[in-house]
């Protein structure tokens, strides 16, 4: 039992702590955010410097090995900052698929320009009808030679309109919401059939629906089984859940700062704020959601590598339900307590809101695993 | 970063589990299961078994017969405690006044009460609230007066848990009246046979008789019994209080009460299926889980950084295991009281009562207990300091406000 981060550990997150420091000030994020892409590619070049791009991925393909806390600190100070990089998108989704599931050819041609930051990729998998059911896709391929053709609507493709390589899930046998008979496929964004329509998200990042008409995908694009891909992609999910857990507990640790200072330094009726006994509870209840939030981050960081299919996504389910549920009370009352200044678009505060918002609805809201929950009954203690 | 146990730690627990299972008698367990009140000679009897093993104070340093376990080990008897269940060592002699004789007794207090604490030969009480005292605790008023070698003791202390068993009670009495209300307290160790002490009892809501009132007229307290120094008692109660950071949480009873609420809920009918199958109930359940796995996490995160405390600062953690925990244990009370549904209505205090209890049970066998120990339990958001206060000194303790 240890919750220390070990020396190596500890450096990254110092290093990222300096590079968001001198990097990500509010201001600066503006002007990536105003840039075409929405992102910086400069501040992207400078991560895979730094090898973070290169964190979960074996060292032959130029990466360094790390797991999923590498992921947990690099995704709690991109919380902190706000940042607008593909990093979950490229690293921790794409990287993902091709980390559990890439032929070693298919790893060799694209894990080392993931990690050299020359390559972005983006997982297009929900649809206008699917909302948080894996298992819910009508997109479809059809075998062709030895390759297979894709046809169908994906939306909300986080950073899909940017990204080189689109992951993309597709029926290749059975009914809309059969387990069985989904398939992944690697799908170059310049393939001919892809159109993109992208669009900025509530929270300030850039997403995009996809259609895909008559796209041929060739025998090197596709990614583990093809008509059992479901528990990968159920894997990679779960490790993309751990890491948003992570990055909502950055911003509801942000929030919560901010909250704190401003009570200490906002003054009405002769006294700072902070001097109310009802808005220092608040601010109390604020730390406990966080906290907890914070002890299931780790617990779905630590699970997230568990071999054990069925525990593993009950663990994840309990974690994104604490992160929904203590993120929406973080940022509501961290509003709330900001009064005017908090409903602004020139406060950071605002923008911290909004993100957590969005995480809660990215790979099933905390209603939703409540329910998944409830139907497969909790489990996954370390005790 | 590794939140699993280590093999260590894991024989470790399975050693504490099977020293359990062959040493602690049935009835206690069952007793526990089903929510029944323990008599004093359970609590004697168990604890007398923990210590001949050299477990009952394992919290204490070794040279007073402390184990020298490592914090996990702590956490991890302690939880086995309360998964099994078996009763806690007796927290007022064992967490409470043991730990405040070690830090600041004189070494005859040491030799006289330290071995008895943990034989439980000897029960403490505690006296510590006053009518006129709850939250606002260093406002008491008994009175110890020093006349000679003794002091005299006048007042009332109130909701003295179980004093209806106790032959001590360590007290927090006022010797200096002129002083700041901090700085006027001592800490005294009372024998409960001397003359002028009253006990009376109070019956909580639920019909138990648990907590009383202590009643202190011209009490002569021989000053021997003074623990440290005259007018540092706060200092003290404070030590007292700030210790037990990693047991208030008791996140090992909430995760039985759990057990529990499957067991009975897979018996219990709604409709043509068990209520466990019931969609609603299954959510209420699930959600409850969650906010215990995150109480859990939390719980270890401060047992796990005990090893690099230099300070007593608290961990932010660990603000929020009295009062989390204290709402997970109280929301496992609520479920149950629903699992049982209409057969809550009797009123059974045979309960209360082991001589009765071979009286056939109206309803359940196990419906008598559950809507008392749901009303008992509103106690654990009030005593330990009430939530609210908890939360006075997390704002300003950890957020500085």
């Amino acid at each position: 039992m240890d919750f220390d981060l070990s020396e190596e550990q500890r450096l990254l997150k110092e290093s990222l702590e300096r590079l968001t420091a001198e990097r990500y000030a509010f201001e600066q994020r503006r002007t990536y955010g105003r840039s075409r892409e929405g992102w910086s590619r400069e501040l992207w070049a400078q991560y895979a410097e730094l090898g973070l791009l290169g964190l979960p991925f074996a060292e032959r393909y130029g990466g360094s090995s790390g797991g999923p806390v590498e992921t947990m600190i690099a995704m709690e100070a991109f919380g902190r900052a706000l940042a607008l990089e593909p990093y979950l998108a490229t690293v921790v989704l794409g990287g993902g698929f091709l980390r559990h599931a890439g032929s070693a050819e298919q790893c060799a041609a694209l894990i080392p320009k993931i990690a050299g930051g020359s390559l972005t990729a983006a997982f297009a998998h929900t649809e206008r009808h699917s909302r948080y059911d894996l298992a819910d896709i009508e997109t479809r391929a059809v075998r062709d030679g030895s390759g297979w053709v894709l046809d169908g609507e994906k939306g909300i493709v986080l950073h899909g309109d940017s990204a080189d390589q689109l992951i993309v899930t597709a029926r290749t046998a059975g009914g809309r919401r059969d387990r069985d008979g989904i398939g992944v496929f690697i799908v170059d964004g310049a393939s001919e059939g892809v159109s993109r329509r992208g669009y900025p998200t509530q929270d300030g990042l850039r997403a995009a629906e996809i259609s895909f008409a008559q796209v041929r995908v060739g025998p090197e694009g596709v990614l583990g089984e093809p008509e059992a891909a479901l528990p990968l992609v159920e894997r990679v999910v779960d490790e993309a859940i751990a890491a948003l857990c992570a990055e909502a507990v950055g911003a509801m640790a942000a929030m919560h700062e901010l909250t704190v200072e401003y009570l200490k330094t906002r003054r009405q009726f002769g006294r700072e704020i902070g001097s109310f006994q009802i808005l220092q509870h608040r601010a109390v209840d604020m730390l406990i959601a966080l906290e907890q939030a914070r002890s299931m981050a780790m617990f779905a960081t630590m699970m997230a590598a568990e071999e054990n299919a069925a525990e593993r996504r009950n663990a994840l389910s309990a974690a994104k339900v604490q992160i929904g549920r203590s993120g929406k009370f973080v940022g509501q009352q961290a509003v709330q307590l900001h009064g005017g200044i908090g409903m602004t678009m020139e406060y950071k505060l605002g923008h911290y809101f909004k993100r957590v918002t969005m995480i809660d609805t990215i790979f099933g809201d905390a209603d939703h695993h409540l329910r998944e929950l409830a139907r497969r009954g909790v489990s996954g203690a370390p005790g | 970063m590794d939140l699993r146990f280590t093999p260590e730690e894991l024989a470790f627990r399975d050693e504490v589990r099977a020293f359990f299972a062959a040493n602690l008698p049935p009835s206690i367990c069952t007793k526990l299961v089903e929510g029944k009140r323990l008599t004093k000679d359970d609590i004697v009897t168990w604890q007398r078994i923990l210590n001949k093993k050299g477990w009952a104070v394992a919290n204490w340093p070794v040279e007073w017969g402390g184990t020298g376990w490592s914090p996990v080990q702590q956490y991890i008897f302690q939880e086995q405690l309360q998964l099994t269940p078996a009763p806690q060592p007796l927290g007022f002699g064992v967490t409470m006044v043991g730990p405040v004789i070690i830090a600041f007794g004189s070494q005859a207090q040491k030799k006289r009460h330290l071995p008895a604490i943990a034989n439980l030969d000897v029960w403490w009480c505690q006296g510590f609230s006053e009518p006129g005292a709850g939250s606002d605790l260093a406002s008491l008023r008994t009175a110890a007066k020093r006349e000679g070698d003794h002091y005299v003791v006048n007042g009332q202390k109130t909701w003295t848990t179980l004093a209806q068993h106790a032959d001590w009670i360590f007290c927090l009495v006022r010797t200096d009246p002129q002083a700041k209300k901090q700085e006027g307290i001592s800490f005294l160790l009372i024998d409960m046979k001397t003359p002028g002490i009253t006990v009376r009892p109070i019956i909580t809501i639920e019909g138990g008789h648990e907590v009383n009132e202590v009643f202190f007229d011209d009490v002569k307290v021989p000053c021997e019994n003074l623990v440290g120094q005259e007018n540092r008692g706060w200092d003290y109660a404070k030590y007292l209080l700030g210790r037990e950071r990693t047991g208030i949480a008791r996140v090992g009873l909430s995760k039985e009460r759990v057990r529990r609420i499957k067991e009975l809920a897979g018996m219990e009918r709604a409709g043509d299926k068990p209520l466990i199958e019931d969609e609603r109930f299954r959510e209420k359940l699930a959600a409850l889980e969650v906010e215990l796995k995150a109480l859990e996490m939390t719980q270890l995160r401060v047992v796990a950084a005990e090893r690099h405390r230099t300070d007593n600062k608290p961990d932010p953690a660990s603000s929020i295991l009295k009062i989390k925990g204290s709402e997970i244990q109280q929301a496992t009370t609520e479920l149950l009281l629903e699992v049982v549904g209409p057969y809550a209505i009797p009123f059974q205090p045979e309960h209360e009562d082991d001589e009765r209890w071979n009286e056939p049970p109206v309803g359940p066998e196990w419906a008598g207990p559950i809507a008392p120990t749901y009303f008992n339990w509103r106690k654990t958001s009030i005593y330990g300091g009430s939530n609210e206060i908890q939360k006075n000194i997390i704002a300003k303790a950890i957020l500085g406000l």
